[in-house]
């Protein structure tokens, strides 16, 4: 596949949504709304589950699959009361020393008069502060789009794992052609130039994990990542606290590449 | 009322242009000026500087980053740190080393942020300075460097940090690690802050996308230059997502303080003594 039928694959329509991995890997899921400050975001769904027994604190992205779920779901675009409510569940899983794990699918944050008004950016900057310093495992599963900061203020985690299909950029190809060469037609260019394809990211050091996705049906993958997140979970639960948010402050501190002269 | 001298006959060529000179022309001819975009008055550049690159109307123009620094940092004070780091093109991106190339020409600077330490009213601190003539102020792997190592030096240093943000958020050329860079700054600003160091941030026109979701963010207090722009998404894009067209106070600093984001507006004139004071009221003395 080349880059630009990965994006397309990404953002598929039967592509299952972020509650359907919560529904098929844990046991138990109580769903809890609200970020305590303005609203309830719906593109966005939090909670406590079990996976295997373990309760853990699920978040997930969620685009909806049809026509009334789109809208309902805010086709997958949070408001800063997603990522507020997010960050609230996180406290909370600290506070009771649970893991968290996010589900990561949206095409960005959403670009409206009231999610400016109500402080986008700061919620974003709040998310990516704040989770550095989380003192519980993160692990962030990005399962279609991954757009840009949206996208990156559910996933500053120990790591990150990304299924084969899904995308993961700093803008949208659509963005980065009509914006930087004023040609939306470029869009299969800027699929490829952008190394937006799990693939790329792996190479790049940016992800931990490509997981692999079959021809039908998610079953074995919903299997795959039980097993893969109880044993990453495990193993990370060993660490102190400390020495787990160092290790998540180096894991971001080694990105970029230039040149000292 | 009639114009003063309707019916004269011009007496010259000069006079026949409708113009006479006001001022003695300077010896390269013509004196240079700045029109302001609000009120449209031609005000030279010399005139400009002497009044902060602010026009009388109360416009800020913009300041590139070494006027900025001379600013406001103390005569001498300032010590640039890191500036050796340059771009490289990561993932052969096409047209980026160019844009590199012309960025460096255009802005004199090597990336689009300056950083090192200064005294503000004496009051030493780690300043850092985005530079918006260079690719826009973007963040890439230099910019998301820098900052990150301005912020780690002040915490092992005990400095506060002084920062002006002006981006157009992160940089595209870069792909997924310009990304990366909001997280990197961010660990880094939190370190600082865990470590009890305070931090200012000083939003001028425009800030945006990256950075807004960033840095720009984080400090303990938050000022922006009158009317600058702020916002994560730009207003282009949102009036293409929501189809309307936005009111003009939209994202403004006068608008981010109204809905509680920012702590003040800081006209120039007045950033360099409410900046000393607020370092000097944030000393640890105890």
């Amino acid at each position: 596949m080349s880059a630009f039928e990965k994006v397309l694959a990404s953002r598929a329509k039967d592509r299952p949504t972020g509650l359907a991995y919560i529904i098929a890997i844990f046991d138990d899921f109580i769903e809890l709304h609200g970020d305590r400050r303005f609203a309830e975001d719906t593109a966005i769904a939090g909670g406590i589950a079990r996976l295997n027994d373990m309760p853990v604190t699920v978040i997930a992205m969620d685009k909806g699959n049809t026509t009334k779920e789109k809208i309902y779901r805010n086709f997958g675009s949070p408001n800063p009361e997603g990522y507020r409510k997010a960050l609230r569940l996180m406290k909370q899983a600290e506070k009771f020393r649970r893991p968290v794990i996010c589900f990561v699918d949206t095409s960005g944050a959403f670009c409206g008069i009231g999610a400016e008004e109500r402080g986008q950016g700061l919620a974003i900057a709040e998310n990516l502060m704040e989770m550095m310093t989380l003192k519980v495992p993160v692990i962030s599963i990005f399962i279609g789009e991954g757009g840009s900061g949206g996208a990156l203020a559910l996933a500053v985690a120990d790591e990150v794992w990304m299924l084969e299909n899904a995308m993961y950029s700093v803008i949208s190809p659509e963005g980065c052609a009509s914006i930087l060469w004023k040609d939306p037609k470029k869009v299969k260019e800027a699929a490829e130039s952008l190394k937006l394809t799990a693939q790329d990211l792996k190479k790049l050091g940016v992800i931990e994990e490509i997981i692999a996705e079959p021809k039908k049906g998610f079953e074995s993958v919903y299997k795959l990542l039980e097993s893969k997140l109880t044993d990453a979970l495990s193993r990370s639960l060993k660490i102190p606290a400390e020495e787990l948010i160092c290790k998540r402050y180096e894991r971001f501190r080694k990105f970029g590449v230039f040149k000292e002269i | 009322m009639l114009k003063k001298g309707l019916f004269k006959q011009p007496k010259n060529e000069l006079e026949k242009g409708g113009r006479m000179p006001k001022k003695p022309v300077s010896e390269q001819g013509t004196e240079l000026t700045s029109q302001c975009p609000a009120c449209n008055l031609k005000t030279p550049v010399t005139m400009l500087l002497d009044n902060f690159n602010v026009c009388n109307c109360g416009y800020h123009f913009q300041f590139n980053a070494r006027q900025r620094i001379d600013f406001i940092a103390d005569e001498g004070s300032f010590c640039e740190m890191f500036d050796n780091l340059e771009s490289v093109d990561i993932i052969s991106f096409p047209g980026y080393e160019g844009k590199l190339k012309n960025a460096k020409l255009a802005s004199k600077e090597r990336e689009a942020v300056v950083c090192g330490t200064a005294e503000i009213g004496k009051n030493k601190c780690a300043l850092f300075v985005m530079e918006s003539g260079f690719m826009m102020g973007s963040m890439g792997s230099v910019v998301g460097e820098k900052v990150t190592r301005m912020f780690e030096y002040a915490t092992e240093n005990n400095l506060p940090v002084v920062g002006y943000t002006v981006s157009g958020g992160a940089r595209m050329q870069e792909g997924i690690i310009s990304l990366m860079q909001m997280a990197k700054t961010s660990g880094a600003v939190k370190r600082h802050s865990d470590a009890g160091g305070f931090y200012l941030a000083v939003l001028t026109h425009p800030t945006t996308g990256g950075v807004t979701a960033s840095f720009a963010s984080e400090g303990d207090i938050i000022l922006a230059e009158p009317q600058a722009l702020i916002g994560f998404a730009g207003p282009r894009v949102i009036e293409q997502t929501i189809r309307k067209k936005l009111p003009p106070e939209f994202q403004t600093a006068e608008f981010l303080l109204d809905k509680g984001f920012i702590d003040n507006i800081a006209p120039r004139k007045d950033q360099k003594q409410l900046i000393s004071k607020l370092l000097s009221m944030h000393k640890r003395s105890w």
